[in-house]
């Protein structure tokens, strides 16, 4: 089954035109990366799948459901975001419990004492940091908690932004364990923007490559493990990863 | 290295907490001449804490002692404020992580870079502006009078960190201490931003402390490499032989990062409890 479906997708700040006529299938329980550097609008794309940029044309298409402009609830149900600043994305005033315990009321779901205690277990965190503010935790904490607010209304599809980038490369490596964990146990469907190749190789079966707005390419990760991407671009991403990493 | 341009030796840096002093840097020793030195290590080593005391740059109620912490046959210890300020900027300079926090949002570029010109010289008006200009150019900016004009949110990420490069070279310093300078900076712009700092160190023969939590960058960047675990440095070695690292903190470090062709399923994890009291 198709889990996500973006037809002619056009993106607008205001007059401003972010992407151009983007087309992306992703089937369920695939992790998929979208690539590129800052500016070429892949975070954009998250934004409007997730309902935070409204203005666009074309269409979203969720798990054969098609996403409206506003605020959708049901549509919150099967897709959550994690965002890439752990330290901004959590309310400051509020305890992992509020944060957690939100969504629920939100959606008016019940059962809430089990359902939070059963997403920190998932995430792998102590019972003893359920009632602590965020400035008490780490980064690599604070991942999870938005990981677990992102997993609690048990969503099929999410929307990863960067949840790597801030964090030191040892917490990477737990977060990302974690990610695919979590995506094999729940069948979870990833859309993931990053700018870290080695990330993708990692984590995702497929990729985009992004630029000034629009897809320049899509390949599998194993051409990308080969190096066997096509477009000039692609290849001077890789090239770039490949001066840098082993 | 007959003449060291930094000498550190068992430098410690304290903070008060409620449960006693804690030392955040637990006597680390090295030397530097006109070389690249990268540190390496994860949040809370002390990295960042070593790179400040050298400039001292460490607020109270920290405190910084050491045997013995000489730049360039000065004891840095002895100087008072004054001198200190002298010293920074002019000699020992430092590069943040984040433009957008450390660049001053209600100056333009320009302004900001020629202060940190005149600060320590004197210098004719237009002379400043051209040296602006010049150094905007060799941070690889097409098009300095315009960019001297704007002001730091109308530049990129990328742009921006060029601008605070270009302002702590343009005082021409001995030593640059760069603290994290591209890790809020994309892949792409990273290199190019690295390349930079490389090209202008080499060329203008200055040391360089690169300081970071990424091994591989720090490996192609750097010729010696100091690794820190909770406040002490637990390996030093040649950047070239960092494939060869004996100490298992150092080994788990480097096999934590994914690679671009990734076949294992899972990423090795950091037992922090294994080096946390060594």
């Amino acid at each position: 089954m198709t889990a996500l479906s973006l037809k002619n997708l056009d993106i607008f700040y205001g007059r401003t035109q972010i992407t151009q006529a983007i087309n992306l299938e992703i089937q369920e329980g695939e992790s998929f990366a979208l690539v590129g550097e800052s500016g070429s609008g892949k975070s954009t794309v998250l934004k409007a799948i997730a309902g935070l940029a409204p203005e666009w044309t074309g269409s979203i298409t969720a798990f054969g459901k098609p996403r409206g402009h506003g605020i959708d609830q049901n549509f919150s149900k099967t897709c959550q975001m994690v965002f890439q600043d752990p330290y901004g994305s959590l309310h400051p005033r509020k305890t992992v419990d509020a944060i957690l315990s939100e969504p629920l009321s939100i959606h008016g779901i019940g059962n809430q004492n089990e359902r939070v205690e059963d997403v920190l277990i998932s995430v792998g965190l102590d019972r003893k940091f359920r009632f602590r503010f965020p400035h008490q935790l780490s980064g690599g904490q604070r991942q999870r908690v938005a990981i677990a607010r992102a997993l609690v209304l048990q969503p099929k599809l999410l929307l990863l932004d960067e949840p790597t980038s801030a964090l030191d490369v040892s917490v990477q490596a737990e977060i990302l364990n974690l990610l695919k964990r979590l995506r094999r146990e729940q069948n979870l469907t990833f859309l993931m923007v990053t700018h870290n190749l080695p990330v993708v190789s990692f984590l995702c079966d497929r990729l985009a490559v992004m630029r000034h707005g629009r897809i320049v390419e899509t390949a599998d990760v194993a051409q990308l493990k080969q190096g066997a991407l096509i477009e000039p671009y692609s290849r001077e991403l890789i090239d770039i990863s490949a001066t840098h990493a082993t | 290295m007959s003449h060291p341009l930094l000498a550190v030796e068992n430098l410690r840096v304290t903070f008060p907490t409620s449960r006693g002093p804690m030392d955040v840097v637990r006597g680390i020793s090295f030397s530097l001449g006109r070389e690249r030195l990268g540190i390496v290590g994860e949040s809370g080593s002390g990295k960042s804490m070593t790179g400040r005391s050298i400039l001292k740059l460490i607020r109270s109620p920290g405190t910084v002692t050491a045997d013995r912490l000489d730049f360039d046959g000065i004891d840095l210890l002895k100087q008072t404020e004054k001198a200190m300020r002298a010293i920074r900027g002019a000699r020992i300079s430092m590069v943040m992580q984040d433009p957008k926090f450390s660049l001053n949002p209600v100056m333009t570029v320009g302004e900001q870079i020629a202060e940190a010109l005149i600060t320590h010289q004197r210098l004719a008006r237009r002379e400043v502006r051209e040296r602006v200009h010049a150094m905007l150019e060799s941070v690889r900016i097409s098009d300095p009078q315009r960019v001297a004009k704007l002001y730091p949110h109308e530049v990129s990420g990328g742009m921006g960190q060029r601008v605070m490069i270009a302002m702590m070279l343009i005082p021409e310093p001995d030593l640059l201490i760069a603290d994290e300078p591209t890790s809020a900076l994309d892949v792409s712009v990273q290199a190019q931003v690295l390349d930079i700092i490389d090209d202008l160190v080499r060329r203008k023969g200055m040391g360089l402390i690169f300081i970071s939590h990424d091994l591989n960058l720090v490996s192609s960047y750097c010729d010696r490499i100091l690794v820190m675990n909770s406040g002490r440095v637990v390996e030093e070695c040649k950047a070239g032989e960092l494939r060869g690292a004996t100490h298992p903190y150092t080994r788990a470090l480097i096999s934590a990062v994914p690679r671009l062709n990734e076949t294992r399923d899972e990423l090795p994890v950091l037992d922090r409890s294994a080096w946390a009291d060594q």
